[in-house]
């Protein structure tokens, strides 16, 4: 298939986009486990010990690429929120649906990890610290996003109804993060500070950069592989799914 | 601009004569706050110095619930009565006549709250500068609440369980409007300046006033497809 002769509006129909995620997934699945090894090997072997946390601070390198994974999963879902409401397109809305379980697990990862690694670090499980706050607020989104998703049966009211709900999300993000930073620096002063650590080692940077691209395979592989079972789902009645995908 | 906003004061004085005409929901809502807000020193104990501490807080969380609770039915027995698809219908624009309706919500649930903060903000020991922060800071947030949450009970519209739902859909959303609103009182309990806490809850209020309208309408279209 040359260039030219792509229509990329071939695969916003979910009977091409199926076998298409169908033929990705091995690929995204093999660059996740790569990725992961090289990210893992750095982490636990090359990186070197940290002067003040110990080896505690390895733990590092799962935290920060799942905060950041679950960041921009939710920016993804609002461009395809917004693509949805634009164009109409129905697998806009289905892959909103495929990708938000996955941002709500790095969500949940990112606190779980923050909390193991704040206690013999901070000395507490929790603390109000504005990055804290705000990505526990971010989980409650996800939250109410699956809950909505979940409590509307017609799937195409579901879809756009996520839809405007991940857009105002979106714009309410920024406010509510900016707005807890206020609150606490307002209240409590900079108790625990995440940015006074001294510059990072290049190693150390370079496996946190790798662990995030392997969690954006796996993202990628998970949403791929939920937005096919959703697409059957959807699609049962339909002729091609029961020529093509049931055999 | 009379003729402009024609459609927002008729959704706005029919909703209002609605509301006279049941004024038990009206007066539960109130109540509601108030019972809320009293139970605080019920269960934290009657230490004056703590409970001026956390009344800012505790008058805050109060007004938010009391907001929740009518919101449900912001837009439930137009939809049960079919008043919303003629008024989806209509030739008068949509979105103004569903604001003249969410104003209509907070003069019947906003402005009452923004009246009895006060008296109970005496209960929790306020001084009387503070009283008055505490009632620019809930008339100026309050339109906030119920202007986010009509876009929540649109979304949530005939939904099962729409009323657990929307608050989860909606509290998040809340959340700056309780830092800046609870912390204007909480400033001036400590001396420092006010002005800043109260010009971002004034930001907050004309955005959400200008563009949550707009996201409502769009949500009731969906869901009276």
């Amino acid at each position: 298939m040359s260039v030219s002769l792509i229509n990329w509006f071939k695969f916003s129909s979910p009977a091409s986009f199926y076998p298409l995620a169908g033929r990705l997934v091995p690929w995204f699945a093999t660059i996740f486990f790569l990725l992961l090894c090289v990210g893992l090997w750095i982490a636990l072997m090359m990186a070197p010990t940290d002067a003040q946390q110990g080896e505690g601070y390895r733990i590092i390198f799962v935290h920060v690429p799942a905060s950041w994974m679950s960041m921009f999963i939710y920016c993804v879902m609002a461009f395809w929120s917004a693509i949805g409401l634009a164009f109409n397109t129905r697998l806009s809305g289905m892959m909103t649906s495929a990708l938000a379980p996955t941002g709500a697990l790095f969500a949940f990862l990112s606190l779980w990890t923050g909390s193991l690694w704040g206690k013999p670090m901070w000395g507490a499980w929790w603390v109000w610290d504005a990055r804290l706050t705000s990505q526990l607020i971010l989980f409650f989104l996800y939250l109410g996003f699956i809950a909505l998703q979940a409590a509307i049966d017609d799937p195409r009211r579901a879809d756009k109804a996520g839809a405007i709900l991940a857009l105002v999300g979106v714009i309410n993000v920024p406010i509510i993060y900016f707005s807890v930073q206020w609150w606490n620096t307002l209240h409590q002063g900079a108790s625990v500070s995440m940015t006074k650590a001294p510059s990072m080692a290049h190693i150390m940077l370079a496996g946190m950069l790798i662990m995030a691209l392997a969690f954006w395979a796996y993202a990628i592989t998970m949403a791929l592989m939920r937005v096919r079972c959703i697409i059957l789902e959807r699609e049962l009645a339909s002729e091609w799914v029961k020529r093509n995908a049931m055999e | 601009m009379n003729t402009f906003l024609f459609p927002l004061r008729q959704t706005l004085r029919r909703d209002l004569l609605l509301a006279i005409r049941h004024k038990t929901e009206v007066i539960t809502a109130l109540f509601f706050f108030v019972i809320v807000v009293n139970l605080l020193p019920l269960g934290i104990g009657p230490d004056p110095d703590l409970l001026r501490k956390i009344a800012p807080g505790a008058l805050w969380i109060g007004a938010l619930l009391a907001t929740l609770l009518g919101l449900q039915r912001l837009f439930s027995p137009d939809h049960a009565d079919g008043t919303l698809e003629q008024m989806a219908l209509s030739p008068q624009s949509f979105t103004l006549l569903i604001a003249g309706k969410i104003w209509a919500h907070w003069v019947v649930s906003g402005l009452p709250v923004v009246l009895v903060a006060p008296v109970l903000g005496v209960q929790f020991d306020l001084p009387a500068h503070s009283l008055l922060i505490l009632m620019v800071s809930l008339l100026l947030g309050t339109p906030v609440l119920s202007f986010i949450g009509a876009v929540g009970a649109a979304l949530t519209l005939g939904l099962r369980g729409s009323g657990v739902l929307l608050s989860l859909l909606i509290l998040p959303l809340y959340i700056p409007t309780l830092i800046f609103g609870a912390g204007a009182v909480e400033a001036d309990l400590a001396g420092t300046g006010v002005q800043g806490h109260l010009s971002l809850l004034g930001a907050l209020a004309v955005l959400s006033v200008f563009f949550a309208p707009w996201a409502t309408t769009l949500a009731l279209r969906i869901a009276l497809e």
